[in-house]
Parts: C-alpha cells; structure tokens; sequence
C-alpha cells in the first residue's frame, strides 16, 4: 500500500513550495475557467475566448520586459482584447467573427515584437515558452494573493449577473423582450472571460489557455442538464486535470531522470481526454430525447 | 384600406396609426388596429411585409417615426408577453424546460437564484397550463418543436401579462406541432382573457382559431373580424389574385386554383388550397 502511495506521489510532492503556489494558482485557474467557460461556450464565443487567450501573451511578453508580474501583463492585455472586441460597432454575429480575428491578429503581432525584444534585450530566453505554454512550478508564490484578486473578482461578477447573463446566453431575443441591455451584458461577459484568460495563462500559458476555458465547458454542456451542474461539471474537469497535470508532471521528473515533462501538456491531454470520453455518452444522452413519437399522438390515425 | 374599426369589450392593445422607418426605407405606413382582452388575432403577411418589426414596435423595442402604441390603456407599458422568432434550441443548451419558465419569472433579476417554494410553484402552474409537465425536466433542446414552443408561451406568460405577441410561432412545426401550439394558445387567451397576436405567413392553420386579422402588405395593414376578411372580394384584393370563398353546409371553403409568380406565398404553397372553419 505504502509502495502504491509513493508511486503515484513521488516524494516530496506535498512539501515543495513550487507545488504548493502550482497547486492554488492553477486551481484557481480551473475553477474560474470552468464557470466563466459554461457562458462562453454557450454563447458560441469560444473563438472570442480562444483569441483574448491568445492576444494575453502581448501582456506577459512585455511584462518581461518592463519587469512586472506576468499576471498584471496578462490581465491587462486579456482586458485590452476584449474591450477591444466588444466595443466595435457589432451588428451582424459574422461581423463578430471577423473583429475577433483582426483583434487577434493585432495582438499576436505585438507578442511577435515583444518577445523579440525580450530575447535580444534582457537576454530571456525561456520567456517566449513561458508566455506561450506556461511553466507552472516557476511562478513566484508572490503572485498569489493578486491571483485570489484577480480569481474572485471574475466569481463575483458571475454571481451577480447569473440570471441576466444565463437568459441572454440562452436566448438573445429573450433577454432584449425583457429588456435586458445585450450590449452591456456581451461586455461584462468579455471582462470576466479576460479575467479568467490572464488566470490560464498565467499556469499553462497564453497559447493553452484555451483549453481549460473551453474544453471542461464543452464537456460539461454535454452532459449536464441543468446550468448549475454544467458549471460543477466543467470546474470538477478543470480541477481534476490541472491538479492532475501537476502532479504527473512532478513524478515524470522520475520517471525520464535529469528532465520533467511540461505540466502544460498533462493538463491539456487530461482536458481532451474528458471530451473525447464524454462525448460518446453524451451522444447515447441525445438520442434518447423527447422526440421520439409518444403513443398517445402515434394512435390517432386510421386503424 | 382599412376595413373595421370596430373593437368590442374594451382595448387591450391599441396601434394608432403608426409608421416605421429603418434607415431610410419606410417598412410601415399608418398601420391601425385595437384588440379586446380575450381576442386571438392572427398577424398575416409575406416574409419582408414587416410583421416582425410591427411586433418590435408594440413591444417597445422600436420606435415608431409616427403615431403610438398603447398597451392596456397606457404608452410605454412593458407588460407584454414576447416568443421572439425562433428555429430550435441547441441541444448542449444545459437548460430545462422548467429552467426557461423559471427565467420568464425572474431572468432580470441580479444575483443567484434562491430555491422558493413560491417560485416553484407558479413554474409548475406555468408548466401545466402549457401541458408541459410530462417534459418539464428535459432539456430545451431535445424537445420537439411545439413542445419548444409551448416552453416560450410559458416563459412568457409566467408573469401573467394580459398581451401575447408571437413571432411565426408556427414556421417550423408539423402538422401536430401546429395543433398543439394553437390549441394550448386559444385555450389559454379564452380562460385568462389574453389578448393574443401571432404572426404569421400563412393563414390555414389559424383560420379556425382566429377572431380576428391583420393582413400586412406594402407596409400597410388591413383589419378585421375573421368571417370580414375572408371573403371573396376582400381576399382577392389583399392577395391581388382570385380567390374564391365558398360557405357551403355551414364550412368555409378557401380556394385558389392556379398558381402565378407574384402571388402570396401561402397561395403559392398551395395551388388549389381547400381550407375549413368550422
């Protein structure tokens, strides 16, 4: 049993310092992911998610640059893109699509110049794959408490528009009927997907930061038949896999000596893996739905 | 154009004249017409006659370059129920049919929702006044698609107002959808006198539940009692085509044979057309 135990923890898991801060950032980062991900998902905005993801890493490449907290360049950029976004002019979805993907393309080009400048002027060079992919056992527990911050912000903001921003998820039209102002809503939505955008990326990095806002959401909205458990649902995936993620990743420092694997990679395999899973059952769910013919209609014809 | 003015038992909407303008192009002109609480009034017209913007505009979404809305008396009152056009609800929408009720009630509300016995109850009584209660834990999206249509009617009847408006409730049902949509609708507006309009392209289905029309065309509006407007002579000029209607052994027959090109879609779907009231 002891031998079992070791095998899966390898020693020294539950003291390490890096684990420890890995273990609340990332968690933080999944639960966020994962409630802010449901309304996402359901609005069908996950190319706007996946692009504040991706125009993040404009903020963490320059925050190497001018020396401060990645996170704060995170968020400020994920808030940039998605203010950005939201506050063109939209009147048609397609238009949405393509301002998502100027935007994108604007902000990637920034990460281009910025990373750039990172390895040619401080002479960082890991800062391009930290940015991009995350290395969650080197962020600095310093970032914690601006983590929580950042975290519980986006948790309040979901709570206090819970109905509003559900009904308009649901159904646009009736949420304008009962006059509920769309446009407002469509950006506080945007805000607290930049919130939980900088969180992602801060652990398994701009590029992936997709993956924990919108895989646990889409499998969570396979199965779920109700918007509270949808949102269980998609945190428990976010969780199991990043804590997951983590600690595969310490014990594959044993497994391959001298070298670990990223923990970006568990997280991301474990996150596909649940939707790959998922979706079959999911599809069983469908089938048997309300519309198959009930007796009661199916006997009225000529006998 | 007009044909009645009449309104008996009251008013529970009352258009006044009212003329739209998006960007420029006129889409209504002048249209004018009341209805009584109680009253199922179907609003008929082709796709692009601007049926959809005359609901926006009595449900205060738009506004009229000209004339006014009242509501129960009043302007600018937004007790009115709303079922938006709709094709179908996806199914990874992780909602309920007693969800979508429940968020009729109090989808405008800031903060979580508690659990009330209160809240439940009036959903159960939505829910059964919509014989929905056999599919009420499903979700939206794998219901059928009067079934989805009869959640929306619950949804927005749930905070009981005394006006209906329904976007081409009927556009994507079948035969039984149809029946079912209509029949749970005129029940529903004859016991809790609810004014009921309801857009659509074509007039068969309602013919038997109707009590009153509002033809739009041109962005203008004809309207009047059911057994008024269908009538050879008043169909015939609406539709711009012959139409005959024949009463025969107390039923109403409405018949167009032949087809042309620029004729009414709901002629056109069916050449030699034999419609019934009963």
């Amino acid at each position: 049993m002891d031998s079992l135990l070791t095998a899966i923890f390898e020693p020294g898991f539950f003291t390490s310092e890096p684990v420890h801060t890995a273990m609340i950032i990332g968690g933080g980062a999944a639960l966020v992911s994962g409630v802010v991900g449901v309304f996402t998902v359901m609005r069908g905005q996950s190319f706007a998610g996946h692009a504040v993801a991706d125009v993040t890493s404009a903020g963490g490449s320059a925050s190497f640059l001018l020396g401060i907290n990645p996170l704060l360049g995170f968020l400020g950029m994920a808030v940039v893109a998605a203010g950005g976004m939201e506050l063109v002019g939209i009147r048609r979805i397609r238009e949405r699509d393509l301002v998502t993907g100027i935007v994108l393309g604007a902000g990637l080009g920034l990460t281009a110049l910025f990373l750039y400048l990172d390895v040619t002027m401080g002479s960082t060079t890991g800062a391009a794959n930290t940015v991009m992919f995350g290395s969650m056992f080197a962020i600095p527990a310093e970032t914690i408490p601006l983590a929580l911050i950042v975290g519980l912000g986006a948790l309040v903001m979901v709570a206090v528009l819970y109905r509003p921003l559900l009904l308009s998820s649901v159904d646009p039209d009736l949420a304008e009927a009962r006059g509920l102002p769309l446009r407002l809503i469509g950006f506080l939505h945007m805000l607290m997907l930049a919130l939980a955008a900088s969180l992602s990326a801060m652990t398994i990095g701009a590029i992936l930061s997709t993956a924990l806002l919108i895989g646990p959401a889409a499998t969570a909205l396979r199965v779920a038949r109700r918007p509270g458990s949808a949102i269980v649902i998609a945190v428990l995936i976010g969780l199991s896999a990043t804590w997951g993620g983590i600690l595969l990743a310490y014990d594959s420092y044993y497994w391959t000596p001298g070298h670990g694997w990223p923990v970006s990679f568990f997280v991301v395999t474990l996150v596909f893996l649940s939707y790959v899973t998922t979706s079959r059952l999911g599809g069983d769910r469908q089938r048997r739905g309300a519309t198959l013919p009930r007796v009661r209609h199916s006997t009225t014809g000529k006998a | 154009m007009k044909l009645v003015a009449v309104c008996d038992g009251g008013e529970m909407l009352a258009v006044d004249r009212v003329s739209v303008s998006l960007s420029g192009r006129q889409i209504l002109q002048e249209v004018d017409f009341k209805l009584g609480p109680g009253e199922f009034c179907g609003l008929i017209g082709a796709n692009g006659s601007g049926k959809t913007t005359l609901l926006r505009t009595i449900l205060g979404l738009q506004r009229p370059s000209a004339g006014s809305v009242r509501i129960d008396g009043h302007t600018g009152l937004r007790s009115v129920g709303y079922v938006p056009q709709k094709t179908l609800f996806d199914p990874y929408v992780p909602v309920r049919a007693r969800d979508l009720v429940a968020l009729g009630l109090d989808g405008h509300r800031l903060g979580l929702p508690l659990p009330s016995r209160s809240r439940r109850r009036l959903v159960d009584e939505m829910l059964k006044a919509v014989d929905a209660e056999g599919f009420a834990d499903q979700r939206i999206g794998n219901l059928s698609g009067g079934e989805q249509q009869r959640i929306l009617i619950a949804h927005a009847l749930i905070r009981r107002p005394r006006l209906l408006l329904l976007d081409e409730p009927l556009a994507n049902l079948d035969i039984r959808g149809v029946a079912e949509v209509v029949g749970v609708l005129r029940r529903l507006s004859k016991e809790h006198k609810i004014a009921v309009l309801l857009s659509a392209h074509d007039m068969n289905p309602l013919l038997s539940a109707m009590d009153r029309i509002v033809y739009l065309a041109n962005g203008r509006a004809a309207s009047g009692r059911t057994d008024e407007v269908v009538r050879t002579e008043v169909l015939s000029k609406l539709y711009g085509y012959h139409i005959d209607v024949v009463r025969v052994h107390g039923r109403v027959l409405v018949i167009a044979a032949g087809a042309a090109d620029d004729i009414h879609a709901a002629v056109e779907h069916h050449p030699a057309h034999v419609a019934q009231i009963p």
